[in-house]
């Protein structure tokens, strides 16, 4: 039985995080020696490192901010940086959270800052001690998927049985996640006969079609050098078995970082900024994409591996699937799925998709996934540019 | 046509290469229609290897969809990557390109 921390907007969380948010690189030292004195896991350090202002950086920080799995947030501004930090205060204050601003230029620098945030990390702490918790079930939950350190192995085992319990999670009422479209080059028609309605056909072509646009004029696909080792020849080789991640369900949907699944179903996240390319790489690494994905509300993350990443995140739990035997035997304590004993005939794609599906609700009921265990809280949230968006990714809204 | 056996996988009825799930070295013996053959290459796991002879410029099919084209012909059983065949979306690109500053 999953115990929800119930949020005003009705929404429930997993974890009761306090959230300690730097809003510039010049302050991220004394939030991070915040959060070490805290010593708590379940205080974490969030942040955004640019000094120039940004829409995108601003939303998906909000929604992390009022995440269900955060119970309240402590802002560390330096004071001259040009984040708006009294309307990220207002937004978490509106939604009903404990916030408390410390700026480090008024308090009287580096050491009387992490003092008055130690005291204000206690504040909050108590404050969210009371939040109600209530019965939560497998339709409230947001599950999302991503893979790093893709091999020959990702796409025919961790991949597809992510897919088989995607399916059984939509099933159930469940929102599900996936995202990257530029690892989905190549297999754009394959996923429009997917979707929901035709407008939503030519809008997921049109994802594609953006991504591959942009990641040309980047000189690259999302393909890192480390995939041709373990077998990989081609983009829409790597995307074909990224794309296994998705299950066989209707597509119901297309998200932008921060948008909010509206209901059950199964949703594509496109990470490829809007307009021309100017902040270089959509993402630059896999937590990039994490972020993005529990700033749409993910409660959990599941990440598939071949080569081995060990990564968790801030916020939402990550539960590891890894997909090649040799991996999941040197990094054994890393992975919370060994996807990789279908190779050895030990397991079949259900089988795993059954494991995957009860370690979301184990987590989600409060075991800490291995990368919570070892103390992963990894964040990282840089520049882009996006376009709202239209009425077409989101069909049962615009009916409704 | 080579066959599937423990060490191989056929991960859909339409495709024209099968996935090396145990490490195949250079002299193995493989399984083809009606008798077998030795493997003329080592193949690693996860990499591929062809279900049947392919000529240059023929579709590769893996998950049922095509992955990209052969730059060169393979008989049955031989390796399938980087040397033989190519994307037919973004080009690629190895550790040593980006070395050598391709």
């Amino acid at each position: 039985m999953i115990q929800g921390w119930l949020r005003s907007d009705g929404r429930k969380g997993i974890r009761n995080v306090v959230a300690v948010a730097y809003l510039v690189e010049c302050a991220h030292h004394v939030a991070r020696r915040i959060v070490d004195k805290a010593d708590d896991p379940d205080v974490q350090l969030i942040g955004f490192p640019g000094c120039y202002p940004n829409a995108y950086a601003a939303k998906v920080m909000e929604a992390i901010a009022t995440h269900p799995n955060v119970g309240g947030l402590v802002i560390v501004s330096l004071g001259c940086e040009s984040f708006n930090r009294e309307k990220l205060r207002a937004v978490v204050e509106a939604s009903g959270r404990p916030a408390e601003l410390l700026v480090i230029q008024e308090k009287g620098g580096t050491a009387a800052t992490i003092a008055a945030g130690l005291e204000a990390v206690d504040r909050v702490r108590a404050q969210i001690a009371s939040v109600e918790r209530v019965p939560m079930g497998v339709e409230e939950l947001v599950v999302a998927t991503i893979c790093g350190g893709s091999d020959g192995t990702s796409g025919i085992t961790a991949n597809p049985a992510v897919g088989r319990a995607f399916d059984r999670l939509v099933a159930e009422g469940a929102a599900c996640i996936f995202e990257e479209t530029g690892e989905l080059v190549g297999c754009e028609k394959i996923m429009a006969d997917r979707a929901s309605t035709p407008e939503l056909a030519a809008a997921i072509e049109a994802c594609v079609q953006k991504a591959e646009a942009y990641y040309t004029v980047m000189g690259f696909g999302s393909f890192a050098p480390g995939n041709a080792e373990g077998g990989l020849t081609t983009q829409e080789e790597k995307s074909m078995g990224a794309y296994s991640k998705s299950g066989s369900s209707r597509i119901d949907g297309i998200l932008k970082p921060g948008d909010i699944p509206p209901m059950g179903g199964l949703y594509l996240l496109d990470v490829v900024p809007d307009g021309e390319p100017r902040f270089g790489f959509p993402n630059i690494s896999d937590n990039a994409e994490i972020v993005e994905l529990i700033a749409c509300g993910a409660h959990v993350t599941l990440f598939t591996t071949g080569r081995g990443s060990v990564v968790g995140s801030a916020i939402s739990p990550v539960i590891k699937i890894c997909a090649n035997p040799e991996t999941g035997r040197r990094l054994a304590a890393d992975m919370d799925v060994n996807a990789g004993r279908i190779l050895e005939g030990e397991a079949t794609l259900d089988q795993v998709g059954q494991e995957i599906y009860d370690a979301i609700l184990a987590v989600a009921a409060g075991e800490r996934s291995l990368s919570e265990q070892l103390g992963h809280q990894e964040f990282i949230l840089t520049y882009k540019a996006f376009d709202p968006i239209g009425p077409e990714c989101l069909p049962m809204v615009a009916r409704a | 046509m080579l066959e599937h056996d423990s060490r191989l996988i056929l991960l859909h009825p339409d495709d024209n290469v099968l996935i090396c799930v145990s490490a195949i070295e250079a002299g193995d013996i493989l399984p083809v229609s009606g008798g077998t053959i030795p493997a003329r290459e080592g193949i690693a796991i996860g990499h591929k290897i062809a279900r049947v002879a392919l000529a240059q410029g023929d579709k590769v099919i893996k998950y049922g969809a095509p992955i990209g084209s052969m730059t060169a012909p393979v008989v049955a059983g031989q390796w399938v990557h980087m040397h033989n065949m190519k994307s037919d979306y973004i080009s690629s690109h190895t550790r040593t390109a980006l070395e050598q500053g391709a």
